[in-house]
């Protein structure tokens, strides 16, 4: 692959790697049983997907546990930490729109991502299903719910405009990428009688940040946690 | 209800039982068998739920990407165990928030071998060898359990099982061959893990309360003894293999028998764990509970949005079959 | 607060694969039908154990009871005529 190819699927890989980790803290702490099942299968698919794109650039257990914080290229918007329930359903539903949106163009092009993202669509649209139903229950629930979804959905707002920076040597129209992803999330929030967060997409750090290397303080004390075991043993099979 | 009636409807359970038949939910089933078996399910239910703990403990540290796939879908596999189980559980007519309440309060329990800590990597590797092989010494023979929900939802769970224990026995061979730190790590474990994974059987036959009715009843197919028994001879082979030493001076091959001997067990610690003195008695149910209760805006929300939507989702499904 | 965040029981029928019946997988919880689906999705066909599902509320099953168990199946059983080898069918006569 070229170098370009390479740094397309790190961020890729990394945004997979990192989103199906805070998934993963949730094990053993979902508001439902039934919801652990799910929200493990989901991490599961997204970390599959991490293992095939890191695999394309070199050996994953090597470039998942001994780069620095500033050498991942994922976006900030997956390494938030968990916070409440709608919190992680906000972040789901944000991330697995783009994903789709992203993996369905990735599909038809014939570039190096197109039989993976064939594959990981199918998956995503799940991710998405998943998010967009519990956007509606927790935005149509109760006043309760209605309170914390729309908080949620505020809250992570200013990590989506990154999603749209360009990654070089995907051949993607990311203009109408932001729209449709746009118009999705509208839809969704007007099912879920929420309403679409005012704020700033962006910040001056934000645009692109996570993409550039620069990330939030949480994501280090979340690497320092699952690299450690690994850096601590250097050169063991696990 | 009359008293032959009673009679004729205890003689057909019984006569069904002997001959092997399963009991199903809607069966006439004497008091104390539906009692003693929602108990049973209960505990088991309760088990693999506790159980995720431990070992989810470990997910957001596993130390390479292979690992961490593997101990997330054994994880997510045992929320699917307890979930099968409340629900063969349910069909007696008890709802899963009465068993989970009751585990929450203390009035239900759950396998003491979950108040232990996972405190390296290589617990993981000794739970799934270990743990999850006595789990399937005592569940394998209930499969076969008269009660058929009960007996349908072993058979799965054995089926879908398979994979834990030998994850949990490559993962330990791997450290016992790797590093001299990992070697010492997976002997650590396995010296840890041992003893309590023989108390998982539960009492010696002599002292067992529930054993003989259970036995009789079958839903219970071998004594506490036998299984251990049948778990240590498994055990002493697989662990040469491993290159690891299990903890027992007085374990030896006993030619008479044609089983191994083994050392005494520490009851008392067992006792002492059962009443809520283990290491993580207290962390396990308190990490339960916080989820749930915690979680109830969430489920309370879909209960909510299902009634304003309910006329919405009633829409016609596949015709046939 | 129990009864406002208890959710019903529904059971889970899957189609293994074409060509066969849904059969009673067992049972699940789920604020309604949708989520029954997906929770149904997730719990029992992990292993890619299903092509369809069905999830029916438990409430909405009507049983037969245990003790009509005798007047809902013995009449079936004294029709041995419904069976094929009820039939005679002299040696070498084939495709019956």
């Amino acid at each position: 692959m070229t170098a370009t190819a390479n740094a397309a699927a790190l961020a890729l890989g990394d945004d997979a790697l990192v989103l199906s980790h805070r998934l993963g803290e949730w094990a053993g702490h979902a508001p439902v049983l039934e919801e652990d099942v799910a929200l493990a299968n989901i991490a599961l698919d997204l970390l599959g997907q991490a293992r095939v794109l890191l695999s394309l650039v070199g050996d994953e257990d090597e470039l998942a546990y001994l780069r620095e914080e500033r050498a991942f290229r994922n976006l900030q918007l997956v390494e938030q930490p968990n916070g409440d329930f709608a919190h992680t359903i906000a972040r789901q539903l944000y991330f697995s729109l783009y994903q789709r949106l992203l993996y369905a163009q990735l599909a038809v092009t014939d570039g190096e991502f197109a039989g993976l993202a064939a594959k990981a669509v199918k998956e995503v649209a799940y991710h998405q299903d998943h998010a967009e139903h519990w956007t509606e229950r927790l935005g149509d629930g109760t006043a309760e719910s209605h309170e914390r979804m729309q908080r949620a959905c505020d809250a992570l707002w200013r990590f989506t405009g990154e999603m749209f920076q360009p990654i070089e040597g995907l051949d993607i129209d990311w203009q109408a990428l932001e729209a449709s992803w746009m118009e999705a999330v509208t839809a969704v929030l007007e099912r879920a009688t929420l309403t679409m967060p005012a704020g700033p997409r962006a910040g001056g750090w934000a645009a692109g940040a996570g993409r550039q290397g620069l990330h939030t303080e949480s994501f280090g004390r979340m690497l320092a946690e699952m690299q450690h075991l690994h850096r601590s043993h250097p050169g063991a099979s696990w | 209800m009359t008293a032959v009636t009673a009679d004729t409807y205890e003689a057909v359970f019984e006569a069904a039982v002997a001959a092997d038949e399963r009991i199903e939910p809607r069966d006439w089933m004497p008091d104390a068998y539906r009692a003693t078996l929602v108990r049973q399910m209960a505990q088991h239910a309760h088990s693999e739920i506790i159980g995720m703990q431990p070992e989810a403990n470990w997910i957001t540290r596993a130390p390479s990407l292979r690992r961490k796939a593997i101990l997330m879908a054994k994880v997510q596999d045992e929320a699917g165990h307890g979930l099968y189980l409340y629900s063969a559980a349910e069909t007696l007519g008890t709802s899963r928030e009465e068993l989970l309440d009751k585990l929450h309060t203390g009035r239900q329990r759950y396998s003491s071998i979950f108040n232990y800590p996972t405190l390296t990597w290589a617990d993981v590797g000794a739970i799934g060898w270990l743990v999850d092989g006595a789990a399937i010494t005592n569940q394998v023979p209930l499969c076969r359990c008269s009660y058929g929900p009960y007996a349908r939802a072993m058979v799965r769970i054995c089926k879908e099982e398979s994979f834990h224990q030998r994850q949990g026995y490559e993962l330990l061979l791997t450290l016992s061959q790797g590093t001299p730190a990992q070697h010492e790590m997976a002997q650590d474990a396995v010296n840890r893990w041992w003893w309590p994974s023989l108390m998982m059987f539960g009492p010696p036959d002599d002292e067992s309360a529930h054993s003989v009715q259970s036995m009789a009843w079958k839903i219970k197919r071998h004594s506490n003894d036998e299984l251990r028994q049948r778990f240590v001879d498994i055990c002493v082979p697989q662990a040469e293999a491993l290159g690891l030493a299990l903890p027992d001076p007085d374990l030896r091959w006993n030619e008479q028998r044609g089983h191994h001997d083994f050392g005494a067990i520490d009851w008392a610690e067992f006792q002492d764990v059962l009443k809520g003195n283990g290491p993580c008695n207290e962390e396990r149910i308190t990490q339960r509970r916080l989820a749930h209760e915690e979680g109830a805006w969430v489920r309370e929300a879909a209960v909510a949005y299902a009634a304003k939507h309910q006329a919405q989702h009633a829409k016609p499904g596949e015709a046939t079959a | 607060m129990s009864s406002s965040t208890d959710w019903p029981l529904w059971e889970v029928f899957v189609r293994s694969r074409r060509g066969l019946s849904h059969t009673h997988a067992g049972s699940l919880h789920a604020p309604d039908a949708e989520m029954a689906l997906r929770n149904a999705r997730d719990l029992y066909t992990r292993r890619n154990e299903g092509v369809s599902i069905w999830v029916v509320p438990s409430t909405s099953i009507t049983a037969s009871s245990p003790d009509e168990k005798d007047p809902f199946f013995e009449s079936a059983a004294d029709k041995p005529y419904r069976h094929p080898t009820f039939y005679e069918i002299p040696e070498g006569v084939k495709h019956l």
